[in-house]
């Protein structure tokens, strides 16, 4: 056995999960993607933070995204490889029908097709450890955008 | 108005070691090789020493080389975070020491292997694992496949191209040039070796559009710079470099390598607000910039930095070099030792000493029209910071 290929591990770190942002992470793992929204003046913000930086208000619940989003910018990341991942990988930043952005990676879509402004959608996928997080899927791929409606 | 240290600091001496691939050494004692060539540089003790000012991710504490050196006592000792971006104040920390009269003698440097120990173009620094809100901003990039810079910075040089119409070429413009400098520069890692254009175009893809030759070397190496009161630089065997500008910054809604939420993300307002703050504090503006050497992590970064600088409009930056403005002799020479790209990657400190150089007029590219005032930046995307200095004339 000690001619076995040792397998590379991950490098990417591990998340920091704080009262301020774990309810992203427990919907992502429910197939729903949440976003922040202070309750004071109602304004969304992304990625999560304790305070509103509008209001400075503390207090804060959430909305279910549609999922629906178009791509503002992207990247194909070729080197260096990491073992979590299949390369050439396609990584975008969106906005969300809703007003904010997200980052994730994209699956199933020809890397030749990203341009501005390309309608996604966000789905869910298992990530580097295990966790269950958001990936841009080509729009109307995805078979669920759970309580999108509610 | 100018500052009320405008003026009064200057750098007075600078020193390094090579640069490599593998230094062979401790990076505790490339720090000290540093400290002393620039203490002998500038002709000062080195028990005369009395402050430090680093990087938060100086590897060599200040205590660790004090102790080695022999260095008896320090008054002020301060640390800037923010990597690259943070470069230059530490220059402002030595600076504002030195004129509130807290410390007499200070230096900065920053030493590191870096291409032979952890290479950080390689994956996340060894801190990026601590759990806390520092590291925090790494749960909406990392796990998502953008775990080194380059592929962090991508997003706007992507959108930075489809904005203005730029290309990989126009960037590779930035590369071919610090190539042409580094190739006189005897210190430059490349030194005798210039590319050409079609060599950047057929460098391999790292983070579409950043190719290989986009990128900033790794190196081993280490530099350190002297700053005293400008009163007593006089006195000292070089020309003083004086500090007439010194500034950080941070804008809204600032996440490190990823401030991805603002309207326009290829807009730098943190780069802004430090180049507001030089030219108030120096007394000029961008037309009395005589060189200057920009933060060179990955090429786009150079056209972003000249546009935020105000050296051309928006958009604009892929016609400024093309029309020869970053040559030795253009009207803004441009990392004349060959940037990090060409030279070495000691996270921008090497360049502040080239800075020096260009006012003192011995860098290997000296241009030949007067020098009064060098502009040094740090990196961006990230909290920002830069220098004015100036003649003492």
């Amino acid at each position: 056995m000690t001619d076995a290929p040792q397998e590379r591990r991950t490098a990417v770190p591990g998340l920091t999960v704080t009262q301020d942002n774990e309810f992203f992470f427990t919907a992502a793992r429910e197939g729903r993607l949440e976003i922040q929204r202070c309750t004071d003046c109602k304004a969304l913000r992304h990625p999560p933070g304790p305070a509103c930086p509008s209001c400075r208000s503390f207090e804060w619940d959430t909305v279910t995204a549609s999922g629906r989003c178009t791509l503002h910018s992207w990247t194909v990341v070729h080197h260096p490889q990491d073992p979590a991942f299949t390369y050439p990988l396609a990584v975008g930043l969106v906005d969300l029908e809703e007003g904010t952005r997200l980052v994730a990676d994209i699956s199933g879509v020809d890397h030749a097709d990203l341009r501005r402004g390309l309608e996604l959608e966000v789905g869910f996928a298992e990530h580097a450890h295990g966790e269950v997080l958001p990936q841009l899927r080509p729009a109307g791929t995805t078979a669920g955008t759970r309580g999108g409606s509610r | 108005m100018t500052s009320p240290f405008s003026g009064g600091a200057a750098i007075a001496g600078i020193g390094a070691t090579e640069f490599s691939k593998n230094s062979g050494r401790s990076e505790w004692q490339l720090a000290c090789e540093a400290v002393l060539a620039a203490l002998d540089d500038a002709r000062i003790g080195v028990e005369e020493v009395d402050g430090f000012a680093l990087f938060t991710m100086e590897t060599n504490p200040e205590i660790a080389v004090a102790r080695a050196l022999g260095i008896p006592e320090l008054t002020f000792f301060s640390r800037i975070p923010h990597g690259g971006g943070g470069a230059c104040a530490p220059v402002q920390q030595a600076a504002l020491a030195v004129t509130s009269g807290v410390a007499d003698v200070v230096v900065v440097y920053r030493a590191f292997n870096e291409r032979s120990g952890h290479r950080f173009g390689q994956g996340p620094p060894p801190f990026a694992y601590n759990q806390n809100t520092d590291q925090e901003y790494r749960n909406w990039i990392n796990p998502y496949g953008l775990l080194t810079p380059a592929q962090q910075e991508a997003f706007l040089a992507r959108l930075y191209m489809e904005k203005y119409g730029a290309t990989s070429a126009d960037f590779g413009q930035v590369s071919v040039l610090s190539r042409k400098h580094a190739a006189t520069n005897p210190k430059a890692w490349f030194f005798e070796r210039p590319i050409t254009i079609e060599e950047h175009q057929a460098s391999r893809m790292i983070a579409d559009p950043l190719r290989l030759l986009d990128c900033c070397q790794e190196s081993d190496g280490g530099q350190a710079l002297v700053i005293v009161s400008t009163e007593r630089a006089r006195d000292l065997p070089h020309p003083p470099a004086v500090i007439t500008g010194a500034a950080q910054g941070v804008g809204p809604q600032q996440i490190s390598m990823s401030s991805y939420y603002r309207d326009d993300i290829d807009a730098m307002p943190e780069v802004e607000l430090v180049a507001q703050q030089l030219w108030r504090q120096a007394g000029i503006g961008p037309d009395d910039i005589d060189a200057a050497i920009l933060y060179d992590a990955f090429t786009p970064m150079v056209l972003l930095q000249l546009e935020e600088y105000g050296f051309c409009g928006r958009g604009e930056a892929r016609h400024f070099i093309a029309d020869g403005n970053l040559e030795v002799d253009g009207r803004l020479p441009v990392n004349t030792n060959g940037g990090q790209l060409g030279e070495g990657y000691i996270h921008g400190v090497n360049g502040i000493a080239e800075g020096v150089r260009l006012v003192r007029g011995t860098s290997v590219n000296q241009p030949t029209k007067t020098i009064d005032n060098v502009l040094v930046t740090g990196g961006s995307p990230v909290p920002h910071s830069a220098l004015v200095l100036a003649a003492d004339r």
